[in-house]
């Protein structure tokens, strides 16, 4: 028999009534709190299915993988390397492919603003005239749909990416591995929010002609920029790089300006190039999705890890994928509406569901996990300074660690919360906070908003559920 | 009459906050009738019944947290409504400066950690007791409405793994010299406690501690125990866990009379430890053929004086009433009629022993809710008749509102309706100090003893009002200072819990 409680120095995990805690504290003896909150109720086979990955031996089994995926995602080492065209640096890219953000969904379930930037997409490629005509290519199959991240990509947004699009190059200098997200159109009538008319399709068609030329030109100029450095001294700078990108915005024209001084266009173009830049804070915001998809992307496919490697979001379906299973492994739930601020002249109900695959920020433990980094982000997304704070530290209640080579100076320079695990959400009932821009529900609009939204809860039991067979079995 | 209902998605507090929010909300001026608590069934069920439910709360979950108030208009349920939050936030503690989100966290975090307290609602109770269990930590359920399947479950699982499950519905532990929940402070000693009662622990800790002696270790076990169904495996383990605890000398095992199966079995049990053990099985007699290291008592206050004797190896002092009263003139004073004891208590324990006392006197006109044979139950939906002892922490009390340790409310109102009561000559409080209790009971209860008094006066009938305080002045509300608030009433204030019983009889008889 181990009656260590009375040999021992009496330690006390007090789970419910704080005031317990209190009393025991002012006796001096040591005692910590449990917040605790009922747990949700879910249904027979997801609380088997938790139980399953609770045993013992599972739960170690467990953690020594999700000890493995997160060493990959704190070690990746996410570098600039370039510029280029989707058809020529895209896995699998063709010049009928559109890729779009979030989880695999059919043009006939495809929400408003996605369907106007993939109309405004198919018109931008020539393969059609105009948008309705679009329409007709789009539904009759004359386009091939493809999630974003099937392609070692990311799309902000509606994600609508196609082949002409100029794409960052984003190589993990640990593991090797590449990602690619396009070029930020800015703010606000743009295709990524859903509009298409002839503003958006020519404003494509000079990044394509001169803004990504430039770019690509002035990276084979610089030859790599250290983009995991870079973020590390945004964050620092008051930046969260999903919503609030100002600080990373000027760091990396910073690196770039020089060199594109130097590229063949001519001074006007230079000084486009340099206003289109000026013109809105999001310049890196595409960016920082390319890294944190580098990192997370070097994770995936170590059995029995637990750990989300993929939040996206399709304007229709949010969808997840975790470490543990090889691939593209899908867990999908309804998108959700986001709540937060709006535009002049918008309300809340003309507001599409969430969308984008910037919650690839959010899984990297950027974005809305690292709004203690970013006070001044609460004007944009709503809330107040300590809600901010509460939910970078909230956060670590569902992550497996802290990444110590990106830190929030406000939390001790604590490391961003890495490593969603989805048994923790099943434990805690708490879900991840994302931050992000709301597009309107309709196609052709753009931007009206931004907010904060979580993920549905049933992504995250479906999750449970095929993990439970595949490393319970 | 306006309603008004706010629902705050995934906003939890616990019940007992919570009941107390909605107590200070139904005493604003403005407020006829609210409600603060969570979305369970059982809440919505209430709600219902009295009439406030909206679609909102209909569709309200466990998670979520409702708030509905009543009033004349609704400019008046929107102001009662903002003051929920200025109410919510006075006098709450700063949380803790490490918190956990679950108990799994803390412990894989906290390893220095030894024991879990457990004060979730009854219904998660057993699951968050398995997770501790299996987290290698000894337990203790503070939470009631724990199923009794569940409680030999979770006792098994800590009997396997050579750990401590207290309670469930366990208010009082002593580890190592710190008190925890309902637990007064009193000071360290010899002697180790076993306990299937929370209040009667505490009792025999404060007489221990006023004997001169103290507490090594003080373990509730749970008021059920010692049933037949759960049959005394904590109290077992406990007592040959203090019987190997190089602080404890003689031990003392503390319950109401068990089940007689489990009887035997706890007092082989203690005849076979290698320390001087006191049982006493409140109000029973002391069996045939006792292990030669048992002594019997049958009263609280003899366990503490044999074992402080045992501890000492001086005999017991002999017990002197503590009160020095004309109880023959006082007698003389009452009104025809005018005979009855109404025994108002916040401690289980305190009503049973005052009871048994009583009882054995009067065994035709003395009813309690803590009676355990038929004779002696309260009728339901009667007046009571003769001496009446009540324990208003049993559950039929407690429904939907705070226990009277914490909440004086129902007490107040049961003096007052005693007072108007023409056969009432004595009334019996206990008012319980120590860790977890109101922070001035006494204070709490003045208004009431006020008001008891004017409502005698005015009928031209003495009455007379006993109290004990169980506490130390060591405990954070201050013993003397709490029995000076008494006395100052002219409330007499006995020394120990049998003097309750004794000094009433002595005024009626």
């Amino acid at each position: 028999m181990t009656s260590s409680l009375f040999t021992t120095e009496l330690g006390v995990v007090n789970v419910g009534l704080a005031s317990f805690q209190h009393d025991i504290e002012r006796q001096g003896a040591h005692a910590v709190q449990v917040t605790w909150t009922p747990p949700r109720d879910y249904s027979p086979e997801v609380r088997a299915a938790l139980a399953a990955l609770q045993q013992p031996d599972v739960a170690e089994r467990i953690r020594v993988a999700n000890e493995e995926v997160v060493k990959r995602i704190i070690d990746a080492h996410p570098m600039l390397v370039g510029f280029g065209q989707a058809i020529d640096v895209v896995p699998g890219m063709t010049k009928n492919t559109i890729l779009h953000a979030g989880p695999p969904i059919e043009w006939k379930d495809m929400c408003g603003a996605m369907r106007g930037a993939v109309t405004g997409a198919i018109v931008f490629e020539g393969l059609a005239e105009n948008i309705a005509q679009a329409e007709e290519v789009a539904a009759n199959g004359g386009v091939v749909f493809s999630p974003c991240h099937e392609h070692d990509c990311v799309g902000s947004m509606a994600g609508v990416t196609s082949a002409s699009m100029y794409m960052h190059i984003v190589k993990n200098a640990t593991h090797g591995n590449v990602a690619y997200t396009n070029l930020s159109e800015q703010l606000a009538k743009i295709l990524r929010m859903g509009a298409n008319d002839q503003s958006v399709i020519d404003r494509l068609v000079w990044m394509r002609d001169v803004f990504g030329p430039m770019l690509q030109q002035s990276m084979e100029l610089v030859g790599e920029i250290d983009l995991r450095s870079m973020l590390a001294q945004a964050l620092h700078m008051g930046d969260e790089d999903h919503n609030r990108n100002i600080a990373g915005t000027l760091l990396l024209f910073q690196a770039l300006a020089p060199h594109m001084l130097q590229t063949d266009f001519t001074l006007e173009q230079k000084r486009e190039v340099f206003e289109f830049i000026a013109s809105s804070d999001y310049f890196s915001g595409p960016t920082w999705m390319a890294v944190s998809k580098c990192a997370l992307d070097a994770a995936q496919g170590v059995p029995d890890s637990t750990i989300v490697t993929t939040m996206c979001r399709n304007g229709t379906d949010f969808g997840v994928r975790v470490a543990g299973f090889e691939g593209f492994r899908w867990f999908t739930g309804p998108a959700q509406q986001v709540m937060g601020p709006m535009m002049a002249g918008y309300k809340p109900e003309d507001s599409g569901l969430d969308i984008g695959d910037s919650a690839i920020t959010e899984t990297y433990g950027i974005g809305g996990f690292a709004m203690a980094a970013a006070p001044a982000i609460v004007p944009l997304v709503g809330g107040t300074v300590e809600e901010a704070m509460d939910y970078s530290k909230d956060m670590l209640a569902i992550t497996t660690t802290v990444n110590p080579n990106l830190t929030i100076p406000v939390l001790n320079f604590r490391g961003i919360a890495t490593g969603i695990d989805v048994v923790k959400v099943l434990e805690t009932g708490e879900l991840p906070i994302i931050n992000t821009a709301i597009a309107h529900k309709e196609a052709g609009i753009g931007m009206i908003g931004a907010g904060l939204v979580n993920p549905p809860f049933e992504v995250f039991e479906k999750a449970v559920v095929a993990l439970a067979e595949s490393i319970v079995s | 009459m306006h309603v008004k209902s706010v629902v705050m998605p995934n906003k939890y507090s616990d019940s007992m906050s919570l009941m107390a929010l909605s107590t200070k909300v139904n005493d604003l001026a403005m407020v006829a009738s609210a409600m603060i608590g969570m979305g369970t069934d059982l809440n919505k069920q209430v709600i219902q019944e009295v009439g406030l439910s909206t679609p909102e709360i209909e569709a309200a979950t466990p998670r979520d947290q409702i708030i509905v108030v009543q009033c004349e208009t609704e400019a008046d349920c929107d102001v009662a409504i903002e003051q929920v939050e200025v109410l919510r936030s006075q006098g709450v503690a700063t949380p803790a400066e490490t918190s956990y989100r679950t108990s799994r966290q803390a412990y894989e975090q906290e390893s220095n950690t030894s024991l879990a307290i457990i004060s979730v609602p009854g219904r998660y109770a057993a699951d968050e007791a398995r997770t501790a269990l299996a987290a290698g930590r000894h337990v203790l359920v503070f939470s009631d409405n724990v199923s009794i399947e569940d409680e030999l479950d979770i006792k098994r699982q800590a009997h396997d793994a050579g750990l401590l499950v207290m309670g469930p519905d366990c208010g009082t532990a002593i580890i190592n010299g710190t008190g925890l929940c309902f637990a007064n402070a009193v000071s360290g000693g010899p002697i180790g406690v076993a306990a299937a009662s929370g209040t009667g622990s505490q009792e025999l800790s404060v007489r221990v501690d006023a004997l001169g002696s103290g507490i090594s270790q003080l373990v509730g076990v749970g008021g059920r125990d010692l049933s037949e169904a759960i049959g005394g495996i904590m109290m077992l383990d406990a007592m040959r866990m203090l019987d190997d605890d190089p602080q404890t000398s003689v031990i003392v095992l503390l319950s109401k009379p068990p089940a007689a199966v489990v009887a035997e079995r706890v007092l082989a049990a203690a005849g076979e430890l290698s320390k001087p053990v006191v049982v006493c099985f409140i109000g029973a007699a002391a069996p045939m053929g006792a292990p030669a290291n048992v002594t019997f008592a049958s009263t609280s206050r003899d366990a503490a004086l044999a074992a402080v004797s045992l501890a000492t190896g001086s005999p017991s002092a002999a017990v002197v009433p503590s009160y020095d009263l004309d109880t023959a003139k006082i007698r003389a004073g009452w009104q025809d009629g005018q005979t009855d004891i109404r025994g108002l208590f916040c401690g289980g324990t305190v009503c049973d022993e005052v009871f048994h006392v009583v009882k054995n006197q009067f065994p035709d006109r003395t009813r309690s809710n803590v009676a355990k044979q038929p004779a002696f139950q309260l009728e339901t939906g009667k007046e009571p008749v003769g001496h009446v002892l009540i324990d208003l922490g049993a559950d039929e009390y407690t429904q939907g509102r705070p226990h009277p340790m914490i909440d004086p409310t129902i007490r107040n109102s049961e003096i007052v309706k005693a007072a108007r009561d023409a056969a009432t000559a004595v009334i019996l409080l206990d008012v319980e100090l120590g860790f977890g209790s109101h922070p001035d009971p006494a204070g709490a209860v003045v208004p009431a003893i006020s008001e008891a008094r004017k409502i005698a006066a005015d009928a031209g009938r003495p009455l007379e009002i006993v109290a004990y305080v169980l506490g130390t002045d060591r405990d954070v509300q201050n013993k003397s200072a709490q029995v000076a608030k008494l006395t100052d009433l002219g409330v007499r204030v006995v020394d120990d819990v049998i003097e309750l019983a004794t000094l009433s009889l002595e005024l009626t008889r």
